[in-house]
């Protein structure tokens, strides 16, 4: 069962079932500190195991991220700069105190 | 009216110089399990391309990291962690986990019944890797043998 939130993306990759929230991208699980948003996400998602019939069917949820609509030009904007990080390839820990913690628990070894 | 992310981000890119952005668009018709016992009896698994690891374990890379977490479905919202590519994504997760990474809401899940029960561990992965071969055949194959050797009788994969 997928979730997402960029609805061409998750379209183009046919999952075998799916459902669609239209928030900004990393809220596919709900609006943040908002638990009751993210128990009706989830449970709306995880219900579809059971009542869609259809291999690729997907279902658009109802909710609505707010009554703006800016953060949507944002997100679809053609112009402006790359907003990736650079293409590091060593661990990018989010704290500096998460590097000693790896390796405290020997994950990490450097 | 949703966002056209595929043709933004295309446009956006092309507009940089870079050479053309090639999206993924399967081919294959869906693949399709029904589900075989009720969700109240069901196992759950939990898959987050949000680049999500636990405090402990190793970040992500962000040259096309392949490798994946399994992080333990006991972990506190307070030690789950993100690296991923597209920081600029993370910042509410960072803040709350649970609008990207579901775990505290499937224990809720199961606490009402809802579902069976949750895998003993939940993956993550980091959601951009840019060789579309390398997913198909290494992050898929390692996550299918996982989920297996898990027992679940589904899995959700939140996307970011």
């Amino acid at each position: 069962m997928c979730l997402g939130s960029a609805f061409d993306v998750v379209e183009s990759g046919r999952p075998p079932r799916a459902t669609l929230v239209d928030y900004p991208l990393g809220h596919s699980a709900g609006k943040p500190f908002d638990p009751t948003d993210q128990f009706g996400v989830i449970r709306a998602t995880l219900h579809g195991l059971e009542t869609m019939t259809q291999p690729g069917e997907i279902r658009v949820l109802p909710n609505c991220w707010d009554a703006h609509e800016e953060w949507r030009q944002d997100a679809a904007r053609t112009r402006g700069g790359d907003t990736r990080q650079p293409r590091d390839e060593t661990p990018q820990f989010q704290h500096a105190a998460d590097r000693e913690a790896a390796r405290s628990s020997g994950a990490l070894r450097d | 009216m949703t966002i056209g992310y595929m043709r933004a981000i295309a446009e956006r890119y092309k507009s940089l110089g870079y050479a053309p952005y090639r999206w993924f668009k399967a081919e294959d018709p869906p693949a399709w399990q029904p589900l075989a016992k009720p969700l109240s009896t069901a196992r759950i698994g939990m898959l987050s391309t949000s680049g999500a690891y636990a405090l402990g374990q190793v970040a992500y890379h962000y040259k096309d990291d392949t490798s994946f977490r399994q992080i333990p479905a006991t972990t506190a919202d307070r030690d789950l962690r993100f690296s991923h590519l597209t920081e600029n994504y993370l910042a509410d997760p960072r803040r709350d986990p649970g609008c990207i990474f579901p775990l505290r809401t499937l224990h809720t899940l199961v606490a009402e019944g809802f579902i069976g029960r949750l895998a003993d561990k939940v993956f993550s992965c980091m959601g951009a890797v840019y060789s579309q071969r390398r997913v198909r055949e290494e992050v898929a194959p390692a996550l299918l043998a996982a989920f297996k050797a898990q027992q679940v009788d589904a899995a959700l994969l939140v996307a970011m």
